[in-house]
């Protein structure tokens, strides 16, 4: 550096570094702009539009589409069965993550196993593991319900019943996800100095449940808040196994948010409507992003 | 506490942790030995885990005939490595830019990404589809990577390590005359491997898993991704012959967990880091 310094003056170095910069910057920002910046600004004016896909033009209708959105019997039970969806899901597989991951890091053995076994439904086709469950799931020669049937209880029809549909959907959605929110505690567990551990026993904190509420549960306060966004936004966004089990039905009772906008879209072609669908869903992740950083500012232990 | 009381708390430990893996593995389980099951048997609602005639060479051959597999397959890799490779190609420099050069754009650069990091193909998924439609590129390798060639994620991921990378191994390296593109692929890259494999993991995962763009964009099975190719082969079998449906999931389900198995320490690892650090 100081011998170029010699040769150049400083701000020539500078400028010549911002240069550079932009160059090796460019790519990014240009696909930055063109996949992300423009389809988002262009999804919010779509919605203000009656745009079809295959008809030419379209013309501006206001705030017409959100109008018909709050009047719409499916969107609305899309936003509520996507709602409880998310309700069930996010707490079970965090506090099952939290439990197995306790499990696991107070285990002697095979705890490199059992790591690998509930981790696996991460690593698979969920897809490929829906239709698994499907089969699970079937009324009369699924898995589940002839294990009932040996003690003369007669399964419900999980996925083929309006009742039933969202918890079937959810029990999935659940296995899915522990084991991805299980390896965030674990991380999260380990950091956890041990020294910590024995000074609550020292100040009296003798069973287990006191050792959990004094140190676990305070110093493993980011990870959870972390895990807790991550979880209600994918629930949020729970996709396949509605489009691959049920195609929302029976009746609608398993419309979900993405699901709705999917076959308002790309099915119906309804591309002005579906963009202010769109917009809700996006104004959906703003305020829960906004949310997690208001916690995080607020009340979350730091290490 | 008691020896006693010890020892039956670790009994009950292990025997959650072995119940619970149980359950989360049923589904393998049955995946497999119905496979291998014939229609007649899998109808007779029997709870046995061991086929009574082993089916397994049909059924595998009727998953094999509807659909082509290694062309799922095949498209599935292809997709999954362009898009790592022009992701990675497109975030490193401008990570490198923004945390060592003097780059005044480097603020605005952030909320972009920040802002970025909100948006998921989801939002971006209706004037996209408009744009490709309009452009005749729909059922191609093209439409199926140009939406994730740019990923925020990644640029975030590697902004955050390269920022831990000293300063004199840059300054050493300009000493030494290095060109600046010439340090990125001689001197961050080497340095930077651990948060590359943990981003290709992140990245081969959620684009081999990913049904929502391959669903719009593509309608032909060429250009089929697995599991797009898996919901073809469910709609030409109307879902009733479990035991060609299980064989075909077995089948596309294998690569990754193949992979997963293999390599699950860095599996693990990368999904620590890309997850925390998101």
């Amino acid at each position: 550096m100081a011998s170029i310094a010699a040769e150049m003056p400083i701000a020539s170095i500078g400028r010549r570094e911002a240069r550079i910069a932009w160059l090796l910057a460019a790519p990014a920002i240009t696909l930055l702009f063109l996949f992300i910046l423009l389809p988002t600004l262009a999804v919010v004016i779509l919605g203000f539009t009656d745009f079809e896909l295959g008809y030419g033009g379209f013309r501006f209708v206001g705030f017409e589409n959100y109008a018909e959105l709050i009047s719409d019997r499916t969107f609305r039970r899309s936003l509520s069965n996507t709602a409880i969806y998310t309700a069930i899901v996010t707490p079970v597989s965090i506090v099952l993550a939290l439990a197995i991951a306790m499990l696991i890091e107070a285990e002697t053995r095979a705890r490199a196993f059992f790591r690998t076994v509930y981790f696996l439904p991460v690593a698979s086709l969920l897809v490929a593991m829906a239709t698994v469950w499907q089969f699970l799931f079937h009324p009369t020669i699924g898995p589940i319900n002839t294990f009932f049937a040996q003690f003369g209880i007669t399964g419900p029809n999980w996925l083929g019943a309006s009742g039933t549909v969202l918890y079937g959907l959810s029990i999935i959605g659940i296995w899915q996800s522990v084991g991805f929110n299980m390896v965030l505690f674990l991380a999260g567990l380990t950091a956890i100095p041990r020294e910590l551990y024995a000074a609550a026993e020292v100040d009296g904190a003798r069973s287990w449940f006191d050792r959990f509420r004094l140190v676990t549960w305070p110093m493993l306060g980011p990870t959870t808040l972390f895990v807790t966004t991550i979880s209600i936004i994918n629930s949020v966004k729970v996709f396949e196994t509605v489009k691959t089990l049920t195609e929302g039905g029976p009746n609608k009772a398993s419309e979900v948010l993405l699901f709705t906008i999917y076959q308002e879209g790309f099915v119906y072609l309804r591309v002005g409507y579906a963009s202010a669908m769109t917009v809700v869903f996006l104004a959906i992740l703003v305020v829960l992003m906004f949310l997690q950083y208001r916690v995080l500012d607020r009340k979350v232990h730091y290490a | 506490m008691t020896a006693h009381s010890l020892a039956f708390g670790r009994i009950l430990r292990f025997g959650l942790l072995s119940l619970g893996a149980l359950i989360f593995l049923a589904p393998y389980i049955f995946m497999i030995s119905t496979a291998g099951k014939a229609q007649s048997e899998i109808f007779s609602s029997s709870l046995s885990l061991i086929p009574e005639q082993w089916s397994f060479a049909e059924n595998f051959t009727k998953a094999l005939s509807r659909v082509s597999m290694p062309t799922l397959l095949m498209n599935g890799v292809i997709v999954c490595a362009l898009i790592f490779i022009v992701q990675v190609v497109v975030a490193i420099p401008c990570a490198y830019a923004m945390a060592k050069l003097k780059f005044r754009a480097a603020r605005s650069m952030m909320v972009l990404v920040m802002l970025g990091l909100l948006v998921p193909i989801h939002a971006t998924a209706l004037p996209l589809y408009v744009a490709f439609d309009r452009l005749s590129v729909l059922n191609s390798y093209t439409a199926l990577v140009a939406p994730f060639s740019i990923s925020v994620f990644a640029i975030f991921l590697f902004l955050q390590f390269f920022r831990a990378i000293p300063d004199d191994l840059i300054h050493a390296a300009r000493l030494d005359g290095m060109s600046e593109p010439g340090i990125v692929a001689r001197v961050i890259v080497p340095n930077a491997w651990p948060a590359i494999t943990a981003f290709a993991i992140f990245s081969v995962v959620a684009h081999w898993n990913d049904l929502f763009w391959p669903l719009v964009v593509v309608s032909n099975q060429d250009f089929a991704t697995p599991p797009l190719g898996l919901l073809y082969f469910r709609a030409a079998e109307a879902g009733d012959d479990y035991g060609a449906l299980m064989a075909a999931t077995l089948i596309i389900t294998l690569p990754l967990v193949a992979a997963f198995l293999i390599a699950q320490k860095r599996f693990v690892e990368g999904i620590t880091m890309t997850g925390l650090k998101g």
